[in-house]
């Protein structure tokens, strides 16, 4: 910590406040930064908490440890949880901390909604919860047994759960919008002079990537939602055939919504991996003006594939072949950041400490998962694949390594700077191969039992699926307490530790690394001059 | 009489193959095959037990033309993404083995300024876009023979209705309906989740369309053998269709989460040659047309016989929910021992059974007959506690509907 005037003047409410009213009160983006994380981490492990369920369920065939309903109830509140409290708002804490930070400027440009979108967060993540919960009390309805896409006409048949996920939704989505004004508005107006956009750091452009899309498709979720629940309560019938409405009107809007979301939780992580790999490698990165083309392109193909998700419900050949090319397309601009990654890679002097093989893994398990997207896109097949074991573990293997193990490699590599201390280099490293063996051993048997036949959000199963299902649940429990050690490296590095100085890695460039670590309370009040 | 009537009935709604077929029913291919291989040598055998423990890792094999060419597909597109699979790990592993600070490389500052710095830009883009175009070309064509369900004449239909949780299959050619519910754990054994009471029957060689459509929520009819996948949607008819060329039994399951007991609706094909589909054809005709003229007869029906045929009714088509213990799985499913409808005025109880109750997962159920409702509103009204003693006789019910 930098030093803090002990005055407590009136005129001097810039210096940081403390105690409670620090946090509640705070406009400062590396403190909200960290409380996006902190809450970030906490949904994490509630979202790790109900997928170690689900697989203890699938443990074994027969119903072991949960109704029916309470299974789907978990299924939804997995996915959920971990894509709006723990995803998201984690990429949204590494921009807090480190957008102002990477282009000199002094704070976000909107730190009073700054504070406003984070702190409605957990009032989200209450309702979110509520959903869950209320349906154990007496007279609360049933639960909510529909998966995280809430398909009508059985989202209209759940109780009032529905509604307070419907409400959970608007917040988070309320949440994510401010967020995404503020990012733009600062990498647009705030960047220190001479940093034109295109000398912007990479990670800024994804965020600026991503914020757009957020801006352009939350909104229609929001709607779709909102439209649910009119059907629900106040006699409309948007989604209901029975009323001259329309079932699949929904999955339109949700997917319209739901495929870019891909995109949002994975192009923040392409950004950290572009700041990564360039250190270890101690060369500059490849195809600076390729990587944000080929965000710019993945998000504008994604905002129009999004049927994909839903191949089976009819569509008209010239429809279902537009999707499938649309979609196959998208493999040119990831192919050319995965390129740009191992080009980045090769003939440079590489270490590997734990943000670089997280790294690594990336580059090798996002490749696995974006080909088997590839044999997904694939209409044919598709109608074989389609709401298959082999669709879940396609997107784990997208999302895992895409989004959750860039946001780690990130974690590890800006620790340092936002502490000042260097983490355990013995205890990353344990942590990040128990934590990837531990991945794949939960996913790449479910590829065998989705081609096999098993459909997904099944609470049983024929024995046939067992030994498959076996592998997964023992290696979903390795993966999912693993992350103890995760939060055990943080506390400790937070506690205290070697010293990290100004530049914590011998290969890092940036304006970032320019400040001390830690930085202190407001850095960049004199913008820096960029040539 | 009535008895035996009652047990003709549910014996005819079996499986089509009789006992003495069943012990000559062929071994499924998988097994077929095997046993080709246990001829070679008994040093096969373990090997081979071991793969009778049916631990599958890609699709079953195909029962039709449709599903061949998905299977081929499907096998293309995962050889050429392996392919490249393997091309980038060598990439990267040779790259994490040579240039490493350790080995005292020392980092090419200018490889990106190189020519091929410059270029790969252009050069990796059209490297992809010709493996996509491989792809999505192959895609195309097979996409064109199997998503639209060709133009025949004798094209045969078969009507595919979702419900929670069972199918209703309808032969649309000659007016057979098929309900098809999961079998409990202790009836099926291992086959438990993929055995159900009634199958669907098929003709070999013969076009077959599905045509998709749910009585309430989202579901999707799958059988990897036959490969195509197609999602039941309320007010929807989709369509796919199939060739079967091989006689066999096929087994799968609904793929669309459908509520709570989404894992109870299994779906089980039995292919048979299309001269043993006529005769199952004619048998069933002659069985409707007995159960038709048994509901329609002027009788008066006595509790006991009422009761009998509805406790058979009520754990078939109603016990899923309302379980049979009549106690429900409240607030979803509530209790009918006790319950004001069960026990309340006879018309409100007819009204829901034959209407079913918006917004919840209770349907309407009054595609069954005079006589099945009024046996099922009968036990409903005297099993358990619920001993009000009323008779409801299959007039009663038709002057409800």
């Amino acid at each position: 910590m930098s030093t803090t005037t002990l005055t407590h003047d009136e005129a001097h409410h810039h210096d940081a406040p403390h105690g409670w009213r620090r946090w509640l009160f705070s406009t400062n983006h590396k403190d909200i930064g960290t409380l996006y994380l902190i809450f970030a981490l906490t949904m994490l492990f509630l979202g790790g908490a109900s997928a170690m369920l689900i697989r203890l369920e699938l443990f074994q065939p027969g119903i072991q440890l949960l109704e029916p309903d309470l299974y789907n109830n978990l299924v939804t509140n997995h996915a959920l949880i971990m894509i709006f409290g723990a995803v998201m708002p984690a990429a949204a804490g590494l921009a807090n901390w480190m957008i102002p930070m990477m282009i000199g400027a002094p704070d976000m440009a909107l730190p009073r909604m700054n504070n406003l979108s984070f702190w409605i967060l957990p009032a989200a993540a209450t309702m979110l919860l509520l959903s869950f919960i209320v349906p154990f009390f007496p007279g609360g309805g049933t639960q909510i047994n529909t998966g995280w896409t809430l398909y009508p006409p059985l989202s209209t048949q759940v109780g009032m759960s529905m509604d307070f996920l419907i409400f959970a939704i608007h917040l988070l989505g309320i949440s994510s919008v401010l967020a995404s004004i503020n990012i733009i508005v600062t990498l647009l107006n705030m960047r220190a002079p001479g940093m034109t956009l295109m000398k912007m750091p990479i990670f800024c452009w994804s965020w600026l990537v991503t914020a757009f899309l957020l801006i352009l498709v939350v909104p229609v979720l929001a709607g779709g939602v909102t439209m649910l629940l009119f059907d629900r309560h106040f006699g409309t019938s948007f989604f209901d055939a029975a009323g001259g409405g329309d079932p699949v009107l929904f999955q339109h809007l949700f997917w319209f919504f739901g495929h870019p979301e891909v995109y949002i939780l994975l192009l923040p992580s392409i950004g950290v991996l572009s700041h990564v790999i360039p250190t270890f490698s101690r060369k500059p990165l490849f195809g600076y003006h390729s990587m944000v083309g080929a965000m710019l392109a993945v998000a504008t193909i994604g905002m129009v594939v999004w049927a994909h998700h839903q191949y089976t419900i009819g569509m008209s050949l010239g429809a279902v072949t537009y999707f499938m090319i649309g979609t196959i397309i998208i493999s040119i601009p990831v192919g050319l950041m995965i390129f740009n990654f191992i080009a980045t890679m090769w003939r440079g002097s590489m270490t590997f400490e734990t943000p670089m093989l997280f790294a690594v893994a990336i580059v090798l398990m996002f490749t696995f998962g974006g080909l088997s997207g590839v044999m997904l896109a694939v209409v044919p097949a598709d109608m074989q694949y389609q709401d298959s074991m082999f669709v879940v573990a396609h997107f784990h293997y997208v999302l895992l390594p895409g989004a959750v193990f860039g946001l780690f490699a990130g974690v590890f590599y800006w620790l340092p700077k936002w502490t000042g201390h260097m983490y355990d280099e013995r205890l990353g490293k344990l942590f990040f191969w128990i934590n990837v063996i531990g991945f794949n051993i939960t996913f790449f048997p479910q590829h065998f039992l989705g081609l096999a036949g098993m459909p997904r959000r099944i609470v049983d199963y024929n024995v046939m699926f067992t030994e498959f299902n076996v592998v997964s649940s023992i290696g979903a429990m390795i993966f999912g307490l693993s992350h103890l050690l995760l939060l055990y490296i943080i506390i400790k590095t937070i506690r205290g530790g070697k010293k990290a100085g100004a530049r914590s890695w011998e290969g890092a460039k940036g304006l970032e690394w320019e400040l001390d670590s830690p930085p202190a309370f407001h850095t960049w009040t004199v913008a820096p001059q960029i040539k | 009489m009535t008895r035996m009537t009652n047990h003709r009935i549910t014996r005819n709604h079996q499986p089509y193959t009789s006992p003495a077929d069943r012990s000559q029913e062929p071994p499924p291919v998988r097994l077929r095959r095997l046993s080709r291989y246990l001829l070679a040598g008994l040093a096969m055998a373990a090997v081979s037990s071991l793969a009778q423990a049916e631990l599958g890792i890609n699709f079953p094999e195909p029962a039709a033309g449709v599903a061949q060419e998905i299977y081929d597909i499907h096998m293309l597109t995962m050889q050429i993404t392996t392919v490249l699979l393997v091309i980038v790990f060598a990439f990267v592993f040779y790259s994490l083995y040579f240039h490493r600070k350790s080995r005292g490389y020392v980092a090419d500052q200018n490889f990106h300024k190189s020519w091929f710095g410059q270029w790969s830009w252009v050069i990796v883009p059209i490297m992809v876009l010709g493996v996509d175009l491989t792809i999505a070309g192959k895609a195309d064509a097979v996409l064109k023979k199997v998503w639209e369900v060709p133009q025949d004449k004798d094209i045969m239909d078969i009507k595919v209705t979702g419900h929670q949780w069972w199918w209703e299959f309808d032969y649309l050619d000659s007016g057979i309906k098929v309900e098809s519910r999961y079998v409990p754990k202790d009836e099926a054994g291992d086959l438990y989740l993929r055995e159900v009471d009634h199958r669907l029957v098929l003709p070999t060689h013969t076009k077959i369309r599905f045509l998709h459509t749910s009585a309430d929520v989202l579901h999707a009819f799958w059988v990897p053998e036959l490969a195509v996948k197609k999602d039941a949607i309320p007010g929807y008819v989709t369509e796919t269709w199939v060739d079967l060329d091989r006689e066999g039994v096929f087994r799968g399951q609904c793929a669309e989460l459908c509520g709570t007991w989404h894992s109870r609706m299994p779906i089980v094909v039995e292919a048979v040659s299309p001269q043993r589909f006529a005769m199952w054809t004619e048998e069933q005709q002659a069985m409707k047309l007995a159960a038709a003229a048994e509901a329609s007869a002027d009788k008066e029906w006595s509790l006991d016989e009422l009761f009998h045929k509805g406790k058979e009714l009520y754990e078939s088509k109603c016990a899923a929910c309302h379980q049979v213990t009549g106690m429900g799985l409240p607030p979803a499913f509530p209790a009918l021992n006790g319950s004001k409808i069960a026990t309340g005025p006879l018309a409100d109880h007819l009204h829901i059974v034959l209407n079913g109750k918006q917004g919840t997962a209770m349907q309407a159920w009054n595609s069954l007959n005079d006589l099945e409702i009024a046996a099922i509103v009968t036990y409903e009204r005297n099993a358990w506690d619920n001993k009000t003693g009323d008779v409801v006789q299959p007039a009663d019910v038709k002057q409800a509907r």
